[in-house]
């Protein structure tokens, strides 16, 4: 503890989150909200339709270069639709996908954990095995097995990222829960007749915000990361639909002609992945450090 | 002590038993083998014999209890593709996948170990900055995105190097740096992290007051002691990550190893093949992270005791 008091500071959340931020946190979020809007404004700002054919205008190059085309300025893939269009409706479809599996995992690892914290017993052990094994077995590898076995259709693709990432916040929820369940407040609630459904939603799930948040945010990226390995190899979202994922798979093949086919994919996927984990980071350095202010 | 490693034993043997189940049962939800695999081309007398070979008359436990009876006397199917056994299959894959693991493994020790060291060192300074920045990037970006860049400089401006296969070794430079990325990553942080609280303990200071230089007080006593960290994160964080990152690094260049037989039996909807495949990486990956918590408790005196 510091001698001086510390005075809780009056402005918004978001406002003291900006002011603590150093320069590379601040254009990490700046990227991230820019990044967001293009995803959300997609079907508006992209010039094109995304799955618009012109067989004239084929493996076009980008603004700048020699046999560009007028108005398609990232240039058009094989069959002549315009990368631009392109990228910006995979990123809504990557950005969407990654936080639907997201918030799936924080569901159920979240409920699973909170049920293995509170109950105990052999419920908890099962969990925690089941957390165990999940840790175990490297990711990828259930992965291909489920999308070769169900298909490779969106819903199944929704429900791997889901699974991917739960045992962190089950683990994570549980650890929380043990510890804050020790405090005085939760005996004083149990003591003057509060259930365990009311004990758990009133009084331990706000107090464990915090480090969710965190979770999520770095989980996030690794389920960005995971969605568009397996769209990149072919196993993921099926054409003509595309996420950034499969835009970079399907350019390979074109890559020693049309090269800016993956360049701008790929290079979305390392601006997402980037600022999402830097973000991660500069929230899990400020959780900590509330934590040692207390 | 024996009681913690027969423990750690018998839990291993558990997550094995629990793959094996999870995956025939994964298997077994998506349908019958018979539709799953080979469709209406079938003559009623080979659908006779699958199902009598599946046992798929019986119930889904009698099925369960002949699979696994399977799996212990080394009978793991026939792929449907090439009609061989899996086992033969996998088998010719396993080579090529160490080779490439090793590289992959040596590259990242070189490199990160002595990162690891000279961030902790310098913490405060712009040199550790710098490396946890580099770091970082291994973290956020995607190892088939490193892969697609540098085959687009290296092979495909340059042309300097090959990009599929694995005849040569030039073959093995971009999918080792590809496959390294994330792994350097992974542990120049935990060779920082682990020197960073080496070197605030006592015997460090004992060390430089009896007037050893400083070289050898950093080497011999602070990377020698951290080492001990960074071999359990070796074998425990690691494994799985480079299991993982096999499978899409082989898959790009072509690398006749188990990652790309894996990826190909996915997509091509080969089952027998698909479920061995995933069956032994993570058999690998669950022995090897036992292998390790043993030998961290074997090597740590410390540990040794407190664990009983």
């Amino acid at each position: 503890m510091t001698a001086t008091t510390h005075i809780p500071s009056r402005a918004p959340f978001l406002l003291t989150l900006w002011r603590d931020s150093n320069v590379i946190q601040k254009a990490a979020a700046l990227i991230g909200l820019a990044l967001v809007l293009m995803a959300l404004l997609a079907p508006l700002i992209a010039p094109y339709d995304p799955l618009a054919q012109s067989l004239i205008s084929r493996l076009r190059p980008p603004l700048g270069f020699e046999r560009y085309k007028d108005g398609f300025y990232l240039g058009t893939d094989e069959l002549g639709r315009d990368v631009l269009s392109r990228s910006l409706h995979g990123l809504q479809l990557t950005l969407g996908l990654a936080l639907a599996g997201a918030t799936i995992g924080l569901l159920i690892g979240g409920s699973l954990g909170l049920f293995a914290g509170l109950r105990r017993g052999w419920a908890e052990d099962a969990i925690m095995a089941a957390v165990d094994l999940q840790i175990a077995v490297p990711f990828t590898l259930l992965a291909l097995l489920i999308l070769a076995l169900f298909g490779s259709s969106l819903t199944v693709m929704i429900c791997v990222l889901g699974i991917a990432g739960w045992e962190q916040y089950a683990r994570i929820v549980r650890a929380e829960v043990r510890k804050i369940t020790e405090l005085p407040f939760i005996e004083a609630a149990r003591a003057s007749g509060g259930g365990q459904r009311y004990i758990a939603l009133t009084h331990v799930l706000p107090n464990i915000v915090s480090p969710l948040v965190v979770q999520f945010t770095l989980s996030l990226s690794n389920i960005v990361i995971l969605e568009s390995t397996l769209s990149f190899l072919g196993l993921g979202v099926q054409p003509p639909t595309a996420t950034l994922g499969s835009m970079v798979g399907y350019g390979r093949d074109y890559m020693p002609t049309a090269p800016w086919m993956v360049i701008a994919p790929a290079a979305l996927i390392i601006l997402v992945t980037f600022s999402v984990q830097i973000l991660g980071d500069w929230l899990r350095d400020r959780a900590d450090v509330r934590l040692r202010d207390r | 002590m024996t009681l913690y490693i027969l423990r750690t034993l018998l839990k291993m043997v558990l997550t094995l038993f629990a793959i094996i189940t999870l995956v025939f049962f994964a298997t077994r939800m998506s349908g019958s083998p018979l539709d799953t695999a080979l469709g209406d081309g079938l003559s009623t007398e080979d659908r006779a014999l699958m199902i009598e070979y599946f046992g798929l008359d019986r119930s889904i436990w009698h099925q369960y209890l002949a699979y696994l009876r399977g799996i212990l006397e080394g009978n793991f199917g026939l792929s449907f593709i090439e009609r061989r056994p899996v086992a033969d299959i996998v088998a010719e894959r396993i080579w090529p996948t160490l080779q490439l693991l090793g590289s992959a493994l040596a590259l990242t020790l070189v490199v990160s170990v002595p990162l690891g060291v000279v961030a902790a060192l310098w913490r405060d300074s712009w040199i550790g900055s710098a490396v946890m920045g580099l770091a970082f990037i291994g973290y956020a970006v995607p190892n088939f995105v490193i892969a697609t860049f540098m085959v687009l400089i290296f092979a495909f401006s340059l042309n300097w190097l090959p990009v599929v296969g694995n005849g040569t070794a030039w073959h093995f430079i971009m999918p080792t740096i590809a496959m390294s990325g994330v792994l350097i990553a992974a542990l120049t942080r935990f060779t920082r992290n682990s020197m960073l609280d080496v070197l605030g303990q006592d015997f460090m200071r004992t060390a430089r007051a009896k007037g050893l230089p400083e070289t050898v007080v950093i080497l011999k006593h602070g990377l020698r002691n951290a080492g001990v960290t960074v071999l359990s994160v070796l074998g425990l964080q690691i494994a799985g990550m480079a299991a993982a990152g096999n499978v899409v690094v082989e898959a790009i260049f072509s690398w006749p190893g188990i990652g790309e037989l894996l990826v190909s039996a996915a997509i091509m909807r080969d089952y027998p093949v698909l479920q061995f495949g995933v069956i032994s990486v993570a058999f690998a990956v669950v022995v090897i992270n036992a292998l390790t918590d043993i030998a961290y408790v074997v090597a740590d005196p410390r540990i040794r005791m407190a664990k009983g």
